[in-house]
């Protein structure tokens, strides 16, 4: 028989609504000094002139998606009738009308690549080639020729399926190139390095919209009469050297991150240069430079809009142009939001898988 | 990874090689199967793409026009987007044929910037709108108004001009996007708005919350000759694209449109048979079917049908034809005779 020591104590209570709770919460986040409840309460106030009124706007007295022009102008809130006639328009630009389930397909490949690739359970070889079947499809479906599709030229591309093009390809060739500028850059060997620090700042020192510029106005009058490069090409090309010298340098920032050891460690096992790269330096560093590197990627997919300046429907365009047309004038505001919800959908999702990566990949020094 | 990528870059490079340079631009238009057609990407009535993403408008259809003059077939033709910025290099450097791209005619984009223009499809002029509450009547008791004013156009260097000619003061409100001017102007950010009187009249009819509300000035205080553009060195495309447009304006005045236009094949006006291709000889001096000008007519229309069918008073536009109208009937348009 064994006894058994029972420690009764008085039941816990719940402490103090004024250290726990909503209302402790208010006081301590929103009314903790004087000044924060002044704040506050300006705060409400704006959002409560402010919200209501977009609320109605947006939904209470909005139109619907197979409203009129007409009735629409009668008055009323949102005219989600420019929507629903724009809707093919903004999503796939001037692409054949009976064809527009091509690039239908080709947002529901590129979205499956992307989420595809987010499992950390598929970073394996294979994903490569799935990758590259998946852009092969793309190309098919896009440009047709083979399989008794029509063909289509990619100067009628537009939407959705553009903005993708341009920012998923860019980002994918620009990246490779941008670690091996940020290696070059960061090389005992002086011309790779006067190289590498030549091109990263003078495509930096130029904004993005005189690259494209560049690409698409002076280019072709250097070309010989009659000989042209495609349009969209040149924007893709612009638009890769403009993300790699950016991503070189956020990798760069990561490379200098990692402590001098590691590097003699590397040497010390006798490692050569690119062993010592991919399997110790390159690991870490890419893995601290994630938030800058997001950031680049995030920045990088709305600046793709800039290809309006040279012609092109990307997303945003196509929205732009939706509103040139005589009857549906002046919906701006419709226009603009939709597109607007669709970019943020794409960023605010790069965003948060981004925090979970950091949160995964770099364990061992977590601040 | 990467070298799949890069493969498929390298499938991506499309360099197309047209025949050699210094070739006859309607031999190299033949030879391709269809016109490239320098277009705005996005002006209403002018050149915008429509829900299904074609493309419609006034200079679109004078497009479509030369396509029907060289193809008799108004889709064989391609359309190319340009931007402001664009255009000029786009036609300079051959890759368009034909800028239709409400381009206003001057003396410098005559010579230095190697243009040679068409007759003029669209007079237009720079005017003011205002609210009709504040009883204005005339420009020029615009004295200290705030105007809205869209940003590194000719419209902003013409409104300084007219007001410092007419000694008076006023505030600009300079708006680089289109949408945002007219935004501002009726949300009462400014008294005026000034821009192009088409661009004025399309905005009342189609943008205002209450069109009558606003008064367009009589004053026009400058001149937009929009006309069709090819570029310098090509004579007999030029001539084409010119009495291509001559073709509608001239059907006009004879009173044939597309509709009658088979009527008039077995005219005994001397005149109408030539114009038409019954008696031989126009068509073949420009190098084309001596039965253009009733081609043209018949897909394309003819001036009246075309400004009616883009911005005429059935349009959302709702423009009256104005200094367009024929010079017969008071404006402008005149084609040079067919002989």
């Amino acid at each position: 028989m064994t006894d058994t020591v029972k420690h009764v104590g008085l039941p816990d209570e719940r402490p103090p609504s004024n250290i726990v709770g909503p209302v402790a919460w208010l006081r301590n986040n929103l009314f903790n000094t004087w000044y924060n409840a002044i704040l506050t309460v300006l705060v409400l106030l704006l959002l409560a002139t402010a919200v209501p009124p977009f609320i109605t706007w947006l939904f209470v007295t909005a139109h619907g998606f197979d409203a009129t022009s007409q009735e629409c102008r009668a008055g009323g809130g949102a005219c989600w009738g420019f929507i629903g006639e724009k809707l093919r328009f903004i999503l796939f630009g001037t692409f054949p009308y009976d064809e527009q389930w091509r690039p239908l397909l080709t947002i529901v490949i590129f979205i499956a690549l992307l989420v595809g690739s987010c499992d950390r359970r598929f970073w394996k070889p294979w994903l490569g080639l799935v990758w590259a079947v998946g852009l092969t499809a793309v190309g098919i479906l896009m440009w047709g020729g083979v399989f008794g599709l029509t063909p289509v030229e990619n100067t009628l591309w537009g939407g959705l399926p553009l903005t993708l093009i341009l920012s998923v390809i860019g980002l994918a060739v620009a990246f490779p190139a941008a670690i091996l500028l940020a290696l070059g850059r960061r090389s005992n060997m002086p011309a790779v390095k006067v190289l590498c620090v030549t091109y990263i700042e003078l495509i930096r020192g130029v904004p993005l919209i005189s690259l494209l510029f560049m690409a698409s106005v002076m280019f072709p009058l250097f070309l010989p009469n009659g000989v042209s490069v495609d349009k969209l090409l040149r924007a893709q090309v612009a638009f890769i050297m403009f993300a790699a010298a950016y991503m070189a340098e956020a990798i760069r920032g990561g490379l200098q991150a990692i402590p001098k050891g590691q590097y003699e460690a590397a040497d010390g096992l006798g490692l050569s240069y690119w062993q010592k790269m991919l399997k110790i330096i390159l690991p870490q560093a890419l893995a601290i430079a994630i938030p800058p590197l997001v950031n680049t990627f995030i920045s990088f997919f709305k600046d793709t809009s800039l290809v309006i300046i040279i012609g092109l429907y990307d997303l945003l365009g196509a929205g732009k142009v939706a509103l040139s047309d005589p009857s549906w004038r002046g919906f701006y505001r419709e226009s603009y939001l939709f597109v607007g919800v669709i970019y943020w959908v794409f960023c605010f999702s790069m965003s948060k898988y981004s925090q979970k990566l950091e949160r995964d990949l770099n364990r061992s020094h977590r601040r | 990874m990467k070298s799949e990528l890069l493969a498929a870059a390298a499938a991506a490079v499309v360099v197309t090689v047209a025949a050699g340079a210094g070739a006859a631009t309607l031999d190299t238009v033949k030879q391709r199967g269809f016109v490239q057609c320098g277009v705005n990407a996005g002006l209403p009535g002018f050149g915008n793409p429509d829900s299904a993403g074609n493309w419609t408008g006034l200079d679109v259809d004078f497009c479509r026009a030369v396509a029907v003059a060289v193809f008799n077939d108004p889709n064989k033709i391609k359309f190319t987007p340009l931007s402001a910025q664009q255009r000029f290099p786009a036609i300079q450097s051959g890759e368009v044929d034909l800028l239709s791209r409400n381009t206003t005619v001057t003396l410098t984009r005559d010579t230095s910037v190697g243009l040679n223009f068409a007759p003029v499809t669209y007079y237009d002029g720079q005017g003011f709108m205002v609210n009709k509450k504040l009883g204005v009547k005339s420009a020029k008791e615009l004295n200290g108004a705030t105007v809205c004013v869209q940003s590194g156009t000719t419209t902003e260097l013409n409104l300084a001009d007219y007001f410092r000619a007419n000694n008076m003061s006023y505030n600009p409100v300079v708006i680089e996007s289109n949408d945002e001017v007219n935004a501002a102007y009726f949300a009462g950010r400014c008294d005026v708005l000034t821009t192009d009187v088409s661009g004025l009249a399309g905005t009342r009819a189609g943008v205002a919350p209450v069109p009558d509300d606003h008064v367009i000035l009589p004053e026009v205080i400058s001149k937009e000759p929009l006309a069709p553009a090819v570029r310098h060195g090509d004579d007999q495309w030029f001539d084409i694209v010119k009495w291509t447009v001559n073709v509608t304006i001239q059907a006009e005045e004879f009173g044939i449109n597309s509709k009658n236009v088979d009527e008039f094949v077995n005219s005994k006006n001397p005149d109408i048979q030539r114009f038409l291709g019954t008696s031989p000889g126009m068509g073949k001096a420009l190098g084309l079917d001596e039965k253009y000008a009733y081609n043209v007519i018949k897909k394309a229309g003819n001036y009246g049908e075309i400004f009616d069918r883009n911005v005429g008073p059935g349009t959302p536009l709702k423009l009256e034809r104005g200094l367009n109208a024929l010079w017969t009937k008071g404006g402008l348009q005149y084609s040079a005779p067919f002989r």
